[in-house]
């Protein structure tokens, strides 16, 4: 019973301190509730009138939420590159940011449910997918895979913080025989929630722009620079505008993990350009059209060719100890990285694998207006859910916030 | 034809539910063989919607009588056993009565009608797959969606909820050298099929492609405005090729499309959830999604209706051509090959001997598209 009063005094001390903050704090939420305002007006209307608000046709079927909700799979996943050096190998550097990394994982979790939610042609029958009320077509669906590998790894990443921050709060240590091996499930639902999400393109052969055994791994790569290349930048903005301590050498430990990873992905974009160009086939047109455009169809050229130069720079100058020790370089560097992949594995993925068609027709595909602010509402949302986690678990690892504590929301102005 | 797959499929035991119930090696649907018992009746321990609804109906007399002796309402209509589809749709149900239908089917002044529509909706709403309904069950909805037609619109229509008939395999043939590219096909196909006219959706594609260069898809017109046939060009039709090994089934997240015993895909267009990873996995672009709601001007809809085939759609859910399954389970050729001028579609059983699209895969030269995808089309191409 007193761990059912101590809980409930931790979500209403929660929402206490998430209601309080300084200036720049409400202006911040006060700016992201406009943006996400916005986002669910322009949702109103897709919904009455159906998807044709959007910029998709039955040519170019998937477009900005989907190349979203792909990405964000890869930024949840990356979470995971915090775990497990903290709880797995005991690497105690990292504890601060693992927290953080969980709560970016859960905000991230959030976007992709709600991008797929965007993109249903029919909301109000969703429940249809729902294990045992609805029809399941497991295992033979990858996106039911999906589901279920989203979900539990929300589950998982809401869970463990909780339990740790629950601890927390009443004055305890947190028990490790309790969430290690919370903790070692999720370091394998990371992988498989990011394997799933790229089977689920791969695993096409009416799409050969997708159908590629690399797409599988490559996701990992990426989504493993990406990923935490976000969460040194969360790190920085959080040491900025919070009493919370982060050590430099988290950090740096982190960029480490991000240069090694975007190596890689380097070098598979460089195997998949080779395959495509070297001995081109039938099958080499989407990246025709990626990269250079087809008849006269260019839409995507400024984005990519944006992509791979951010790329190529930001691997090249991680790759420089020097560098990347200096951290105001360091964070250009991740800014960079995180553009570059936000858009080679958002469109520069998902709209080529549907150029040219399946009898060679070439539509292009813009997103309209509304679309633009259904997914900027989304992203705020995700911010939004993210500051609110955030901001909790710093009071609560600071000792600001604890069970029969005087409150010292009065002193917590920062 | 189930057992004979070519290709690998993951089956945990899970799709069990998919097997049709009651056939046996006699080969008969209906009992009578002899070798197999009676079949309980199913409905022994769940409620059906109309026993469900006379409960509710009499709780909401009970309530403004005086009549509190019975049982309370809660424990009248919850004490019956249900399984938990039925238990889930009724509660969610009664939910979205309270918000607003039962504002309806309660007040005393809005009309019959007014409660019989609100009373459909809801379980249109939350019924079931159709692929795993009972036979029952697919006939009571087809009498909803038939009554509500005829609520709203005070107009008829027929439709039918017939289901694949034993040794019966349909085929498609399309010949090459007789198609003119009139597009008789795709008009009757949009007639015949209630496709939406505002965004002039169209099942059939005819591709125009230049003599003595082959097969270039990628350089054909299918989207031209002259007169035909153009000087020096021959023309090729696609449509949904209905695979024996469809991409599109074996993608979709809730089993919303699936092929029939006789060889065709449908979609069941209310379990859609509008997904479209369908569309994404078809290599033939035979899908088409419905972007806005589906207009068709009254006096130009087509009353005769198979739920599985052109009942009227809503927006947000995937549709393909069905070979016209209110044609083709009717023993009529599908409206394409009907309307064609130049006899260059052949349509048929193909498991009769006797069917002309047999004669024409025994004696011409026939091939598919894409065939090195493993997809198995059901819908030949040849030349005379």
């Amino acid at each position: 019973m007193g761990t059912f009063r101590a809980f409930r005094h931790m979500v209403k001390d929660s929402l206490d301190y998430i209601t309080h903050g300084s200036k720049t704090y409400h202006i911040w939420m006060i700016f992201l509730t406009v943006i996400m305002l916005i986002g669910m007006y322009c949702y109103s209307i897709q919904l009455d009138e159906g998807l044709s608000v959007t910029g998709m046709t039955d040519r170019v079927s998937w477009g900005l939420y989907i190349s979203n909700f792909t990405f964000l799979v890869g930024v949840a996943a990356a979470a995971v590159m915090l775990v497990m050096p903290t709880y797995v190998l005991k690497d105690i550097d990292f504890k601060q940011a693992v927290l953080i990394g969980e709560g970016l994982a859960v905000a991230a979790l959030v976007m992709c449910l709600a991008f797929v939610v965007a993109d249903m042609g029919g909301p109000s029958v969703l429940w249809h997918m729902i294990p045992g009320i609805g029809v399941f077509n497991f295992p033979n669906s990858m996106l039911a895979w999906d589901v279920i590998v989203l979900n539990g790894y929300l589950f998982i990443n809401i869970t463990i913080p909780l339990y740790i921050l629950f601890r927390h709060y009443q004055g305890k240590e947190a028990q490790s025989k309790i969430y290690i091996p919370g903790s070692i499930i999720s370091v394998l639902w990371a992988v498989a929630i990011h394997l799933v999400t790229a089977f689920l393109y791969q695993g096409l052969q009416a799409r050969p722009f997708w159908n590629n055994a690399l797409l599988g791994p490559r996701f990992l790569a990426s989504a493993f620079a990406a990923g935490p290349a976000l969460i040194i930048l969360v790190l920085a903005a959080i040491r900025k505008f919070s009493e919370f301590k982060i050590e430099d050498k988290t950090i740096s430990k982190i960029a480490m993990i991000v240069t090694v990873a975007a190596q890689i992905n380097l070098i598979m974009l460089i195997s998949e350009l080779f395959k495509e160009f070297y001995a081109p086939t039938h099958h080499s047109e989407s990246a025709y059209y990626l990269f250079f455009g087809l008849e006269g169809k260019s839409a995507l050229l400024p984005w990519i060719w944006t992509s791979i130069p951010l790329n190529i720079l930001a691997t090249v100058l991680l790759t420089f100890h020097k560098l990347r020790n200096n951290f105001k370089v360091l964070y250009f560097c991740c800014f960079i990285l995180f553009v570059a992949i936000w858009i080679e594995k958002g469109f520069g993925l998902i709209v080529p694998g549907f150029i040219p068609g399946p009898y060679g027709k070439i539509a292009e595909y813009t997103p309209t207006w509304i679309e633009i602010w259904v997914t900027l509402g989304i992203w705020a949302m995700g911010a939004f859910v993210f500051t609110m986690l955030a901001k909790t678990s710093i009071g609560i690892e600071l000792g600001k916030l604890r069970y029969k504590k005087k409150k010292v929301l009065e002193s917590e102005t920062a | 034809m189930g057992d004979k797959k070519k290709w690998f499929q993951l089956d945990l035991g899970l799709n069990k539910k998919q097997v049709v119930a009651g056939s046996c090696g006699c080969g008969k649907t209906s009992g009578g063989c002899g070798s197999h018992a009676p079949e309980p009746p199913k409905n022994e321990h769940t409620i059906s919607a109309e026993e469900f609804d006379t409960a509710v109906e009499q709780e909401l007399m009970e309530e403004t009588m005086v009549g509190q002796t019975r049982k309370d309402g809660f424990q009248q209509v919850f004490d019956v056993k249900m399984d938990r589809r039925t238990a889930f749709r009724k509660l969610t149900a009664s939910l979205l009565v309270g918000a607003g239908a039962v504002h309806t089917s309660c007040s005393v002044t809005a009309g019959e009608e007014a409660k019989e529509k609100a009373q459909i909706d809801w379980e249109e709403q939350f019924k079931g797959n159709y692929k795993l309904m009972t036979q029952e069950e697919k006939q009571a909805t087809v009498d909803r969606l038939v009554r509500s037609y005829q609520l709203r619109k005070k107009e008829n229509i027929k439709m039918s909820a017939t289901d694949a008939s034993k040794d019966v395999l349909f085929g498609y043939a399309f010949n090459i050298s007789k198609c003119q590219g009139y597009m008789d096909c795709v008009s009757a196909c949009v007639e015949e099929n209630n496709q939406d006219r505002n965004s002039q959706m169209q099942y059939i594609r005819i591709h125009e492609m230049k003599d003595g260069e082959g097969f270039k898809f990628n350089e054909a017109d299918d989207n031209y405005y002259h007169e035909v046939p153009a000087e020096g060009h021959f023309y090729m039709g696609t449509q949904c090729f209905h695979c024996d090994n469809p991409p599109c089934v074996n993608v979709c997240p809730v089993q919303a499309t699936w092929r029939e015993e006789d060889g065709l895909v449908v979609v069941d267009y209310d379990w859609c959830i509008g997904c479209r990873y369908c569309m994404a996995a078809c290599p033939y672009d035979g899908r088409r999604f419905n972007w806005s709601k589906p207009e068709v001007p009254e006096d130009e809809i087509n009353k005769n209706q198979h739920y599985l085939g052109n009942r009227l759609r809503k927006k947000g859910v995937m549709e393909k051509c069905t070979f016209c399954v209110q044609r083709s389970r009717a023993g009529k050729d599908p409206a394409c090959v009907e309307a064609c001028p130049t006899g260059a579609r052949i349509f048929g059983n193909l498991l009769d001997p006797d069917s002309t699209i047999r004669w024409v895969l025994e004696n011409k030269q026939v091939f598919r598209l894409k065939e090195d995808l493993g997809t198995e089309p059901k819908f030949w191409y040849f030349m005379d």
